[in-house]
């Protein structure tokens, strides 16, 4: 929709040109957010288009993911075979609520910054042991893991001012066998319990919990544990009121998918891996 | 800034923070339309570069040197896409808001997104057609028959306006560039209950572009019904343009009229308005409770037709044949239960509004998106002072309405800015205005009891309904007395009780909704029916056979109704349950099915009577051209309820030529005459009978006409394939017109229809259902529709609306509702927190229909538009209930609903 309180949109090219922050300037990813909803509070965008992050880069460490990178480069990455949590990313694209048609334009880093608790970036960056880089709006850097960097259901570690640059991932989370399960209301609505586990090759165990919660909650064992350990860890680790509510879907009904799906996916990892 | 628009360059730079959808239509591209303009509904898909996007979420500057495609420039000029032609043969649309960008988003999918329809097509509502008829496009599919002169009736023939709708040329409501325009925008409360102390406009006024603010001050100190009526007297006076007493969050407060909507919307955020807070109540059993907070204190039953105002009671009604406490104890087997409706909306994807303007002859001109032009008109000759011949309303095509356009939400704001500034004005409600200001259906809590005896006869029947109607009375007593009506007058039964309430709350108000009333009660009368089989050990189809009417049985249901004029014109109920007997007893496809998933069957039936009660009106009028083709003039709207399609069928048929020699002009105030309106499925039933009456009334002329031409006894004339025969003597339509404008004659003819006698629909709805009793999730195996609709006139498009009205309900049995806090605030008001019924959301109903001819519809034919919906949650309910032993008795059935008693049941695992 239009956004009729803007008067002005900058396009910096480089660090050293993004305006001095100021009440009323919003960042400009993808923008599928900032134009879905009125934002009377706003009088400027700061287009980071010019900025000309690469979107994906693939190195020795692992993967490195601009904010600015779409769900859709994502979704299209060549994964090299090795990385065998690749299908988690194809996985996640699918399970935002928008159309495909949204992907193009939606960035990861966008997803991360609204910080809904079911934003599937934020699951499958999470998962994956991404760290967050942030450019501190008084200058420097900080680097925070990203089921830090959501703090609950939209918000995060960000101050005013502090931009998101990237999402790196280490190259061992990428090599880990990964089991996904997702649920929702409806058959392709929004992510009402999203959890993510994974087997490292000497067998340690992780598991992610996300869109049940507020935040990301994650789990580790040294090997894949038994039931009752698991259910006992979950229901140890969130308490009810970390359970999100709202209208898609009852805190009460989360908690029991959550630990529903949390046991499938220790039995997935239990079984010999699927060719 | 240079921007590539269909392969046309335009050198435009638009607003910093303006999206791309608006730039486009501001450019004229009126393809691109607003559903929802937050990303949600794909009714703005455009083409960047060859890809689909959401217009409404591109930031209009980013298009800039990008290759934009609009439906407008698909094709080649002039030609057709082939996407547009599989649309076209397949019928995929109904209204056509959404075929646009269902048509762009469609044509991009690669073989990959085709196999998965529901994950591809989740970003494109369709809120008309189930979505049936958009596979039936993607798979080539064609549905269209065509017809010999005069053979028009029963066949599949296409919509008139299918080019159009598929080209993006249909113009809607807002598809109108206006010179000089002035947008409103509306303050509305933030309060649920307020008293307006003052409203102080200085700061509006500084407000470059602004030019008027108005206020109640400057409203008509009137009060009226903003629902739409033959009769006035069904409603209550109670609400006013603008007041100064609001009763819900949302209500209008002040107008901002201005050049732009940005300083229209600048105008609104700078009114100061002193508001004396009320107490407010919005829970309809505390609102009906002694103590509670009046509403409309102030307001009589004899004078504004509230029958309770200090106990916000706005309608009630009471009766009872026989001694239902009697039988009920006396019974042999007995249910009771209390079932609960949620709030559920529209959402037609054009959103209200309109444009007016007063003309040069000094004509209040409103282009507006409703189903009633004809009572609008009459609302605002009354509202203003007005001769009626001094106001115009028309619409040329509407987005959907569903009956939430049998209201005036808007056209009184349009008025007034109108006549108040003499500039054209424009008013367009946003998505959330939608959710929060219009109406809603009504919410209701309905207790059922139930008896029968042990050969299954039922003995008794009751039902206690608390109706919510929200903050104002608009239909709350008539969808009350239709909810009590034909759910318990469809069963013989000697013992029947009636009480039911609607209550004011300080909530958005409640309105007419496809159904009216009867999907609520339906869904309670029909599980109590299905609980008595259960303690019988009837099968539901058994039981439902030895209680429903039968032609001849009275259909009662207390108190006794003072309409007599409903008849079995026609009567398929029992075709109905052995159709759908027959086609639940087919297995269908298997489905591999893990033990966690229970399965079972439910149906549920319906009755309705083909016209609203107490009068419905219509004038058709219809003339020959020179060419020997025929004008048809009729008041009935097209909001994708496919009557433009049938009223030619009637007259082609009577006319003996073919529907393309029918050109129709419709729902415009200006052409003369009256039409109650497009509501209670009356396109077809009532405005169909005065086309038929009219088209046989030129016939009969034509043969007069003609025999005296060729000297032959009228009687001996027949018409024949565009011709007049009389003996071996031919003159065909067009010496027809060309001997009559010799004589200085025209041939035209009226015909009209006062809605009454009525006849009675029915439709049975099956359904079988698996659902997870780990998770709560349902999958839906089996969905069957039987429906007796008279002669079908056009049985595709008939098809379409019992499948729309199966997905719409079943949006509302499965995942619709809005949301209000304890402080009467929607918390929802967005389809990414609405869920409507997405592709993968709805399975494919197999529709079969009833072979009845009715003795009153025109042709044959009765209504069907509103009653497929009505038996859906009900079947859907008793399915659950056979799959899990459990009685649901709230929708929607959301798997975070249903879990609870099954975990209860069933355990954890």
């Amino acid at each position: 929709m239009d956004l009729n309180t803007i008067r002005e949109v900058s396009h910096p090219q480089s660090r050293a040109q993004l305006p001095v922050w100021t009440a009323g300037d919003a960042w400009l990813a993808g923008g599928t957010w900032l134009f879905s909803e009125p934002q009377v509070h706003l009088t400027r965008l700061i287009d980071l288009t010019d900025l000309k992050w690469p979107a994906l880069t693939i190195g020795e460490a692992g993967l490195t993911i601009a904010a600015t990178c779409t769900v859709a480069q994502l979704d299209a990455l060549g994964c090299p075979p090795e990385w065998l949590a690749a299908p988690l990313i194809n996985s996640c694209c699918r399970a935002f609520l928008a159309s495909f048609k949204i992907w193009k334009t939606a960035t990861v880093g966008g997803n991360l910054c609204m910080s809904l608790p079911a934003g599937p970036m934020i699951s499958l960056t999470s998962a994956l042991d991404g760290v967050c880089t942030i450019w501190k709006a008084g200058g420097g850097e900080q680097t925070v893991r990203v089921a830090d960097f959501v703090t609950a259901s939209q918000r995060n570690v960000l101050e005013p001012g502090d931009l998101l640059r990237q999402i790196d991932i280490p190259l061992a989370a990428l090599k880990r066998r990964s089991a996904f399960r997702q649920i929702s209301l409806t058959p392709v609505g929004r992510s009402a319990a999203l959890l993510i586990g994974s087997i490292s090759s000497e067998g340690s165990f992780a598991l992610t919990v996300t869109a049940s919660t507020a935040r990301p909650v994650q789990f580790s064992f040294a090997g894949i544990p038994q039931a009752d350990e698991l259910r006992e860890a979950i229901l140890h680790r969130i308490p009810d009121t970390l359970y999100h509510t709202d209208i898609h879907g009852k805190p009460a009904w989360r908690k029991h998918m959550t630990l529903r799906l949390a046991d499938e996916i220790r039995a997935e990892l239990q079984g010999p891996a699927r060719p | 800034m240079t921007y590539q628009i269909n392969g046309t360059s335009f050198s435009e730079t638009p607003h910093p923070g303006q999206c791309l959808r608006t730039f486009l239509r501001q450019l004229g591209h009126f393809g691109v339309k607003k559903g929802c303009d937050a990303g949600d509904c794909g009714a703005c898909t455009v083409l960047l570069d060859g890809e689909p996007v959401h217009s409404c979420l591109i930031p209009a500057f980013r298009a800039e040197d990008h290759a934009i495609t609009t439906i407008e420039g698909f094709a080649p000029a002039g030609g057709t896409h082939p996407m547009q032609q599989a649309f076209l043969d397949a019928q995929a649309f109904q209204c056509g808001f959404c075929t646009a960008g269902m048509i762009l988003t469609c044509a991009s999918l690669n073989q990959g997104q085709r196999q998965d329809l529901g994950a591809s097509l989740k970003g494109n509502i369709c809120r008309c057609t189930g979505y049936r008829a958009i596979e039936d496009a993607l798979q080539g599919r064609n549905n269209i028959e065509d017809a010999d002169a005069g053979a028009a009736f029963g066949r599949s023939l296409p919509a008139p306006a299918g080019p159009q709708v598929v080209r993006g040329a249909a113009r809607y409501t807002f598809d109108m560039a206006v010179e000089g325009l002035l947008h409103i925008k509306m303050l509305r409360s933030p309060h649920p209950h307020a008293r307006i102390v003052a409203i102080d406009k200085t700061a509006t006024l500084q407000v470059p572009g602004v030019h008027m603010v108005l206020t109640s001050e400057d409203a008509p100190d009137r009060l009226f019904s903003t629902a739409r009526h033959e009769k006035a007297w069904m409603d209550p006076d109670d609400t006013r343009v603008l007041d100064n007493v609001v009763r819900f969050i949302g209500q209008k407060v002040a107008a901002v009229l201005a050049d732009t909507e940005a300083a229209a919307e600048e105008g609104c955020r700078r009114l100061k308005v002193e508001y004396e807070i009320l107490a407010a109540v919005v829970d309809p059993a505390q609102a009906i409770a002694p103590g509670a907070p009046a509403i409309h204190p102030d307001k009589t039953a004899a004078e504004h037709r509230v029958a309770d105002a200090p106990r916000n009671i706005v309608a009630e009604t009471h009766g009872e044949y026989g001694d239902v406490a009697s039988a009920l104890v006396q019974a042999a087997v007995s249910y009771e239960g209390t079932f609960t409706t949620q709030r559920v909306q529209h959402a037609a994807l054009e959103t209200h509004g309109g444009i007016a303007w007063v003309d040069a002859a000094g004509i209040l001109n409103v282009r507006a998106s409703t189903q009633v032009p004809f009572l609008t008109r009459r609302a605002l000759a009354e509202l203003f002072d007005l001769p009626a011949d001094k106001v115009r309303v028309f619409c040329e095509r509407v987005g959907g309405g569903f009956g939430g356009k049998q209201e005036m939400f808007v056209e009184d704001i349009l008025a007034l800015a109108a006549l108040k500034s003499g500039r054209p004005v424009k008013f367009e409600l946003t998505r959330e205005e939608q959710f929060i200001s219009t109406s809603t259906r009504h919410p209701m809590r309905v207790t059922v009891r139930a008896g029968a005896d042990r050969d299954g006869r039922l003995t008794a029947l009751q039902l206690d309904v608390l109706s919510n109607t929200g903050a104002y009375g608009n239909h709350a007593g008539p969808v009350l007395f239709h909810a009590c009506g034909e759910c318990i007058g469809v069963y013989n039964c000697p013992n029947k009780k009636v009480d039911a309430v609607v209550a004011y709350t300080n909530t958005v108000p409640a309105g007419a909704f496809r159904g009216y009333g009867l999907p609520q009660t339906i869904f309670a009368v029909e599980a109590a029916i299905d609980e008595l089989a259960k303690q019988l050990g009837l099968s539901p189809f058994e039981i439902r056979r030895r209680n429903i009417v039968k032609p001849g049985d009275p259909m009662l249901s207390p108190p006794e109704s003072e309409y007599h004029d409903v008849f079995y014109g026609s009567y398929g109920l029992d075709q109905c349950l052995d159709l759908v007997e027959r086609a639940m007893q087919d297995g269908g496809p298997k489905t591999e099915l893990s033990a966690e998933w229970l399965v079972g069957d439910g149906i549920a039936l319906t009755m309705i009577d083909t016209v609203p009660p107490a009068g419905h009106i219509a004038d058709a009028r219809i003339s020959l051209r020179d060419d020997g083709g025929f004008e048809l003039v009729v008041g009935t709207a097209e909001f994708g309820n496919g009557t433009s399609t049938v009223h030619r069928q009637i007259a082609a048929t009577a006319l003996a030529t073919t529907v393309n020699r029918v050109r129709l002009l419709q729902s415009d105030t200006a052409h003369g005459g009256h039409d109650t309106g497009a509501y209670g499925s009356a396109g077809t039933f009532v405005a169909g009978r005065a086309t038929q009456t009219a088209a046989e009334n030129l016939a009969s002329e034509f043969k007069t006409f003609a025999s005296g031409i060729m000297g032959a006894a009228a009687d001996s004339c027949i018409l024949e394939n565009d011709s007049v025969i009389c003996g071996k003597q031919r003159l065909s339509f067009a010496q027809l017109a060309e001997a009559a404008r010799r004589q200085g004659k025209t041939l035209a003819a009226s015909g009209d229809s006062a809605g009454t006698p009525r006849s009675v629909a029915f439709n049975v709805q099956g359904f079988r259902v698996a659902v997870h009793k780990g998770t709560g999730e349902i999958r839906i195996l089996k969905s069957v529709h039987a429906a007796d609709a008279g002669k079908v006139a056009n049985p595709m498009q008939c098809r379409g609306q019992v499948e729309g009205g199966v997905a719409q309900s079943l949006g509302a049995t499965l995942y619709e509702e809005m949301i209000i806090d304890d402080g009467g605030r929607v918390i929802n008001p967005k389809f990414r927190d609405y869920h409507l019924p997405s592709f993968a959301d709805v399975p494919r109903t197999e529709v079969f229909f009833a072979d009845t001819t009715d003795t009153i519809g025109p042709m044959g034919a009765k209504s069907m538009s509103e009653s497929p919906y009505n038996p859906v949650a009900a079947a859907l309910g008793n399915a659950l209930a056979d799959a899990t032993g459990i009685r649901f008795t709230s929708v929607p059935f959301k798997p975070d609903r249903l879990w609870p008693l099954l975990q209860e049941k069933f355990g954890s695992k």
